[in-house]
């Protein structure tokens, strides 16, 4: 669309000056406000986009993170996490010292049994790690991850345990974690929201509900929030241009009202109408650009091949091709939730369900981004809400579990082929090099090259933080 | 402007005596004041370490109180000498060079300006004077002149101070917008503004703001605000997010504003409304408050963690909507910077222990809410059954002789029952994936999954010798539909063929005939389609010779046990080694026709088959049958005549009159409203701290309610939930006047006196013209805490009058309007935004209160919900078209248009609203069928109710809009537009057909589309303007 030329330079100011999602304080006041703070806002647009962090506190190692959030609480007995002991000791009580005094969910008041691994593992890789071999494809590509077998959480309950997950805390109205970065960091996607979630549901069906705040932007301003590309329908809420217009007439309609906006601007000198004008011509692109960054069609058949994903499938693997789409257009933050981890009953084919539908797909996500390389600078996550007990429920499931589980990690900057921290003999508790969700926040922070205690807000009188008044950089476990 | 939460502002909050430059100035030769200068950056940068978290204080050294801050530290040297600078080792501590002594300590990432230093050194040069925190110390009225408005005195003398210039009196067409979308949340019509515009009477401003204090619609704009505060929503919140019975309470948020409902009575209500003396159904209502938190449902959660959550969320609320103080700090440790112990915390909490509530699972329905016609019409239907309940409870002793006879078949029967052994069933499995329990009675209980058809295979091992007979007995039971014994909704099965088989380790070794059947009923309803006419129990045993869907059913003879008997034809004894399977086959395939619990039996004597088929008195009332009359207690003497009653003939008349009766009432109950609403547990919940906030620490002491030690005196017996509220608007509590009035303060200007809603402790900001605040907070408490004087007190100053729009140098000077010598300027709340479009294009629906109303969502939006799934069934026109206010208010998916405007999803309290400008918004505005449909509305009314030529009619839409005339150039954008776009759809009639389906609404045939569709793109573009959504 031909907007006048101001409009145009505006724009290039909004661009390179800030964060994609709005630039609520733009204008004379913030302007002053911004200069008192920090004198260095008022200078030259800095080469690279910025966020609140400017400059970074160390040199980053990743310039973005895919987060794959396995929801449900995937069980680590039955994917990393080897216990030969819990097999010997199938059907067997298990022994009251390990659970005395600890949370329990739906085993409360029951009789606590043993629960063998169901599925063999075996060795992988020159680092010859040891995971379960229903996942030989994330098996072939060990020697790139790093393996994290001392994981905690707070929580026991799915949306309480992913609130934790995301903002570090149980208590609802906090920033999730993709906020805070895109707020810390800024975004380099010019016509795309920095921080974007995309859900699929595998074939179990424990279709556990998700809540949209577990994206949501708390405190943070609102531009901050993830924005969910949907499968099915508009990818983004409210893209699509009402039926019976066309791209060119809803342009038009843009343009006619950005042009009175403007010379409303003329009279009343409103900053906040120079926002509203840019605001506009963003929601236009995104109308063009969106639709175009989902279209896998145009993707080269050999990558999809790699994935095992058909475009519009609405599969975990396209949505981790299009985490690699989007990663190549300069988003912050991907959060890829894949539902039906709540393995009950039936852990043994649940989990063999899940193999099918996430083993080729990582594989294929970290291999592509490896030859793009930009393996190098994306972190990549692999981490439920919590795992599951050693114990039997109902004979042939798990239930929650939050003393210990496996989360996995690799690329910007994490030592691949390496585990780190593990559990006790049964796979109950973290007893080697326990960590913490802060823990694995601290971390992931320090690889983008923010120090976690300085990345703060104020909000009921606290600086809060993601890693809330704790969190221990994971130094080993560094590249 | 942008007024909140964006960065630079909330990094503003950690410096706030330094907000505002011209401020700066002024402290230069104004005395240090401790409050406005000293406290906050002693709070922000050495409380954490040195304030009154106890557990945490280094070095010996507290700061918060004088004191102490006077007093050696532990290394002996004293941090504040007052009126030596030098002596004092904070400023030496402040300003020296040494990294490892420098304070605040590097790792706090706390750092102090070379001005703030400065502010802390003259502070003890002239005395280190403490002042109580000024939020804690009662509020004095100022003294005003006599004949001054007292809001425009204490702003313009502070507006002076700062040698700035109040702005002059916005025109009339901006006073009588702003005043529309302030006291009544809509955009005022034309003819309104060109009234006003017209009325040169001394008092017209005056007339106008009473018209709209008296508008209906002024407590619905009231509401919007409060509803933020107190969390209110439609949902549970956590987890499966199910909908709970909560709008009553909206609706009496909204009546007590349009009531004029003084704030105490207003609060009284809500926190103690259950608790008041013979309380009204509105004060029930109120008192919803106190369940308007998130609750759960989710499997596996535990007990005492949620009583953990609940209770700090009761408390964070009533800390954050009343006493603007963050109370949620001290769960888990003493508070960091406001003398708030956890003991405090746990103690407020335990006010609320006494609140009836499920833990974990669902609400309950609540208390039916019937308006008054409603309460008539019940008052009515009760009129009706009650004396028939009186006369069938009654004493019937007319009805001895037959109650005799009754109880002399009964015991016949009971002997009869006696042949029949009941077979203990050692597997019970359905083919279709319903899950069967054997009960210890020995029956079988089906639940779970209920499929179209079901093979039920039952086997036995013992007690079958000679058996001769099978009798299986259908029982009714609470989990089925209208109590079974069926499974169909209706309470019904069709048991389609009985196969019975002797099998040795799972192999058939013979089969067992079945050569007659009898029944208690036999269904003689719904046969059209039946082979034989009727449902008979024959059916069952015909080797299904007319069809596999015929067989034995019951209607309507549902909810009570029933019989069938089947005479084998060998008499059956099993072997060794043997089990006796029966398969009991529902093949009828509608609905889940499947037995919902059933037992077998058996007997070996022919006699039993042919006996009467009658139900034998069951369980508890055979025993009673059994104990001979004179030994019956009296209860149980009641009970069996109670039981007598429910089939005597005798009664049946008055049996069938009382059952009517009873259904009509509870028919109607079924469809009025009910609300959750707090009642009193008389045994509250034992409370105890918390250790950490852990808790699975059960050790912890055990507090008993009390109010917040630091604020009140508490009284030797243990606070009630009435106690909370009267001293919540007690003269005595400084707080909530103050925090009420700022609240208000921030609808009207855009911004509160203090900026910070949600603090009013220490890291809060001391409101910069305090005596202002602290006026309202008096006025407003010898008012009798009525609101609505103060709305009018504000929106009448000359304060409210003044124009928002300002020359550069006061907007660089005062970026936030924190000296109002403007009014301000910002985009209207989401519910506004909504009902801007809806009023403008006619389409409002102008019904106040009633449940919440469901806009158009986009497909699919619900689709990570589940327990259940969940349809988005949107409102049918009328009220698809409600206030935005009425809004469904889903809490994990709040509607995605409101949440793009910044509406909060009240998961926690909302003290204020962000106030962003994101893409999102233009793709609401531009897309959502909402705004297209309203458009095209608008479009409707443009072409039908203005004149002229196309140039006139733009300026007919945009007076409906904008309440002004178009300037030449601004008719010239959208006439372009105009004749572009009613070229293009006239060459293309399918997209402009297309164009007006959007929505519900279907605009008369004799509107040409092109010319339509073409005009809906001019309305789209009024709607979207900048001005359109600003109130200013």
């Amino acid at each position: 669309m031909d907007l006048s030329s101001e409009l145009r330079q505006f724009h290039r100011q909004q661009q390179t000056r800030r964060v994609f999602l709005g630039r609520a304080s733009q204008g004379i006041g913030a302007l002053a406000l911004a200069s008192l703070i920090r004198p260095s806002s008022l200078l030259a647009a800095p080469a690279r986009a910025t966020g609140m962090v400017d400059p970074l506190h160390f040199a980053p190692k990743a310039k973005r993170v895919i987060w794959l959030t396995m929801a449900g609480g995937p069980s680590h007995l039955e994917t990393w996490d080897p216990k030969p002991k819990l097999a010997a000791m199938h059907g067997q009580p298990m022994p009251g010292s390990f659970t005395a005094g600890k949370q329990i969910a739906q085993l409360q008041g029951q009789k606590l049994t043993c629960y063998g691994p169901q599925h063999q593992f075996q060795r992988f890789g020159k680092s010859g790690v040891e995971i379960c071999g229903m996942f030989p494809k994330i098996g072939s590509v060990a020697d790139e991850i790093c393996w994290v077998r001392s994981m905690t959480s707070e929580a026991i309950n799915h949306d309480p345990a992913h609130m934790f997950m995301n903002t570090g805390s149980q208590i609802a109205g906090r920033p999730s974690m993709g906020a805070w970065i895109t707020y810390g960091l800024g975004s380099e996607a010019e016509s795309l929201p920095g921080f974007v979630v995309l859900t699929s549901l595998g074939r179990g069906g424990q279709n556990q509900p998700i809540a949209a705040r577990q994206w949501a932007p708390g405190f943070l301003p609102s531009r901050f929030q993830g924005v969910h590309l949907r499968s099915k329908g508009d990818p983004v809420l409210y893209l699509g241009t009402p039926a019976g217009v066309t791209r060119e007439q809803q342009g038009d309609v843009v343009k006619a009202v950005n042009a009175l906006n403007l010379q409303h601007d003329a009279i009343v000198d409103d900053p906040e109408i120079a926002t509203r004008i840019a605001q506009y011509e963003l929601a236009f692109q995104m109308q063009a650009s969106v639709p175009e960054l989902v279209d896998l069609s145009k993707e080269p058949a050999n990558v999809l091949e790699l994935y095992g994903c058909k475009p519009g499938d609405g599969s975990f693997a396209s949505n981790c091709l299009l985490a690699r789409r989007l990663a190549e257009r300069g988003v912050r933050f991907m959060q890829l939730y894949h539902k039906d981890w709540d393995h009950h009953g039936g852990v043994k084919q649940g989990i063999e369900f899940k193999a099918e539908e996430i083993d080729r797909a990582c594989m294929a996500l970290i291999t592509d981004l490896k030859q793009r390389d930009m393996l190098k600078d994306t972190l990549i996550v692999w981490a439920g809400e919590f795992g599951r007990t050693p114990m039997s429920q109902g004979g042939d499931g798990r239930d929650h579990h939050n003393a210990g589980f496996t989360v996995w990690m690799c690329g910007g900057g994490i030592k691949p082929g390496t585990v780190y921290g593990g559990t006790d003999e049964l796979g109950y508790a973290a007893v080697d090099n326990p960590i913490d969700v802060h823990d694995l926040h601290a971390t992931m922070l320090r690889l983008l090259g923010i120090e976690h205690t300085r990345l703060s807000v104020k909000f009921q009188g606290l600086d809060a933080r993601l890693t809330g008044i704790a969190g221990k950089v994971i130094k080993d476990i560094l590249a | 402007m942008k007024l909140s939460m964006t960065p630079c502002a909330r990094l503003m909050l950690s410096i706030p005596a330094l907000a505002l430059a011209a401020d700066l100035h002024a402290a230069t030769v104004r005395k240090v004041d401790f409050n406005h200068d000293v406290q906050p950056l002693l709070s922000d940068n050495c409380f954490a370490c040195h304030g009154p978290d106890t557990t945490k204080i280094k070095g010996g050294l507290r700061l918060d109180l004088r004191d102490a801050a006077l007093k050696p530290a532990k290394s002996g040297k004293v941090a504040i000498v007052p009126g030596k600078p030098a002596e004092s080792e904070l400023v030496r501590r402040l300003t020296t060079t040494d990294e490892d002594d420098r304070m605040p300590p590097s790792e706090s990432h706390k750092i102090l300006t070379a001005a703030q230093k400065e502010l802390l050194r003259r502070w003890i040069a002239e005395g280190a004077e403490y002042k109580g925190h000024w939020a804690y110390t009662p509020p004095v009225k100022p003294a005003i002149p006599d004949g001054v408005a007292a809001i425009d005195h204490l702003v313009r003398q502070r507006v002076a101070e700062l040698g700035l210039k109040p702005a002059p009196e916005a025109d009339r067409r901006t006073l009588a917008r702003r005043l529309h979308f302030d006291l009544v949340g809509l955009p005022p019509k034309p003819e309104e503004v060109a009234g006003f515009e017209r009325d040169t009477a001394p008092d017209a401003y005056a007339k106008r703001v009473e018209t709209l204090l008296a508008s209906p619609h002024h407590g619905e704009r009231m509401a919007i605000g409060w509803l933020d505060v107190v969390r209110f929503a439609d949902t549970i919140g956590y987890h499966s997010d199910t909908p709970r019975n909560i709008w009553p309470y909206r609706d009496y948020v909204i009546r007590a504003f349009n009531d004029g409902m003084p704030f105490d009575r207003f609060t009284r209500e809500q926190v103690a409304g259950d608790l008041m003396p013979e309380p009204t159904q509105d004060q029930k209502v109120a008192s919803a408050f106190n369940r308007l938190l998130l609750t759960t449902e989710e499997g596996g959660a535990q007990a005492k963690d949620y009583e953990a959550r609940y209770l700090t969320d009761r408390v964070r609320a009533v800390g954050a909507i009343w006493l603007g103080q963050t109370i949620g700090c001290a769960q888990c440790h003493d508070h960091k910077f406001d003398p708030i112990t956890q003991k405090d915390f746990y103690a407020m909490g335990a006010i609320f222990a006494d609140v009836k509530e499920t833990i974990i699972g669902a609400r309950e329905a609540g208390m039916l809410v019937p308006d008054a016609d409603q309460a008539r019409e019940l008052e009515r239907l009760r009129q009706v059954a009650d004396p028939l309940k009186e006369k069938f409870d009654g004493p019937h002793p007319d009805l001895e002789g037959a109650f005799a006879e009754w109880q002399a078949r009964q015991l016949s029967m009971l002997a009869t029952d006696e042949a029949w052994t009941r077979l203990a069933p050692a597997k019970a499995a359905s083919s279709g994936g319903a899950t069967l329990k054997i009960r210890d009675d020995r029956s079988v209980l089906a639940s779970g999954k209920n499929p179209d058809t079901d093979v039920y295979t039952v086997g036995f091992t013992n007690g079958i010798s000679g058996v001769v007979a099978l009798r299986m007995e259908v029982l009714p039971d609470d989990s089925l539909p209208v109590k079974g014994p069926g499974r169909a909704p209706n309470g019904n099965f069709v048991l389609t063929e009985v196969v019975g088989r002797v099998e040795r380790d799972g192999t058939e070794v013979r089969k067992v005939g079945f050569i007659s059947a009898r029944a208690t009923r036999e269904q003689e309803i719904f046969v059209a389609e039946n082979p034989y006419g009727r449902w008979t129990a024959a059916s069952a045993i015909d080797g299904d010779a007319k069809g596999s869907s015929a067989g034995w059913a019951i209607l309507p003879d549902v909810g009570r046990p029933q019989q069938l008997r089947l005479a084998l034809a060998e008499p059956l004894t099993l072997g060794a080694g043997e089990s006796f399977v029966v398969e009991l086959q529902q093949a009828h395939g509608n609905h889940g026709h499947n037995i919902g619990r059933f037992r077998v039996s058996a007997a070996s004597d022919a006699g039993a088959f042919d006996a009467p088929v009658v139900v034998p008195p069951a369980g508890a009332i055979a025993d009673l049958l059994r104990i001979p009359a004179a030994d019956r207690k009296p209860e149980q003497a009641v009970k069996l005549m109670a039981h007598f009653k429910d089939q005597a003939p005798e009664l049946a008349d008055l049996r069938s009159r009382l059952a009517a009766a009873t259904q009509a009432k509870s028919d109607f109950e079924a469809k009025l409203p009910r609300c959750l609403v707090t009642e009193r547990n008389d045994q509250p919940r034992t409370v105890r701290i918390l250790p950490r906030g852990n808790f699975l620490i059960e050790t912890g002491e055990k507090v008993s309610p009390a109010l917040p030690a630091f604020l009140v005196k508490n009284p030797g017996r243990p606070a009630t939930r009435l106690d909370l509220a009267d001293w919540l608007v007690s003269r005595e509590n400084p707080l909530t006047a103050r925090v009420v009035m700022n609240r208000l303060w921030r609808q009207f200007f855009g911004v509160g006196l203090s900026k910070v809603m949600d603090d009013f402790g220490a890291q809060g900001e001391p409101p910069p013209n305090a005596p202002l605040l602290d006026w309202l907070a008096c006025e407003f408490m010898d008012s009798g805490w009525d609101v609505r004087h103060m709305v009018r007190l504000i929106v009448s100053s000359e304060t409210y009058r003044q124009a928002s729009t300002a020359p550069r140098d006061l907007l660089a000077r005062d970026p936030d309007n924190r000296v109002l010598a403007r009014q301000g300027r910002w985009r209207i709340e989401a519910e506004l935004v909504r009902d801007t479009a809806l009023s403008v294009a006619g389409l409002l629906s102008p019904a106040v209160g009633g449940p919440s109303a469901k806009p158009y969502q986009p497909d699919g939006y619900w689709e990570n919900l589940n327990f259940p799934v969940r349809d988005y069934d949107a409102s049918k026109a009328g009220d698809q078209y409600r206030r935005g206010l009425y809004t469904w208010w889903q809490r994990s998916y709040t509607h995605p248009s409101m949440l793009a405007f910044d509406a909060p999803t009240r998961e926690e309290c909302a003290a204020e609203r962000n106030r962003s400008n994101i893409p999102q918004q233009a793709l609401v505005l531009l897309n959502d069928p909402s705004y297209v449909e309203a458009a095209r509305t608008f479009a409707v009314r443009i072409l039908r109710e203005s004149r002229g030529d196309a140039a006139t009619r733009i300026g007919w839409a945009w007076r409906q809009v904008l309440s002004r005339a178009p300037r030449a150039e601004e008719v010239a954008v959208l006439e372009a537009l105009l004749g572009k776009h009613l070229t293009e759809f006239r060459e293309d009639r399918g997209s402009a057909e297309a164009y007006r389906k959007v929505g519900v609404e279907r605009p008369s045939a004799d509107i040409d589309a092109a010319e339509l569709a073409a005009w809906t793109d001019i309305a789209r573009a009024l709607l979207n303007l900048h001005e359109t959504i600003t109130r200013s």
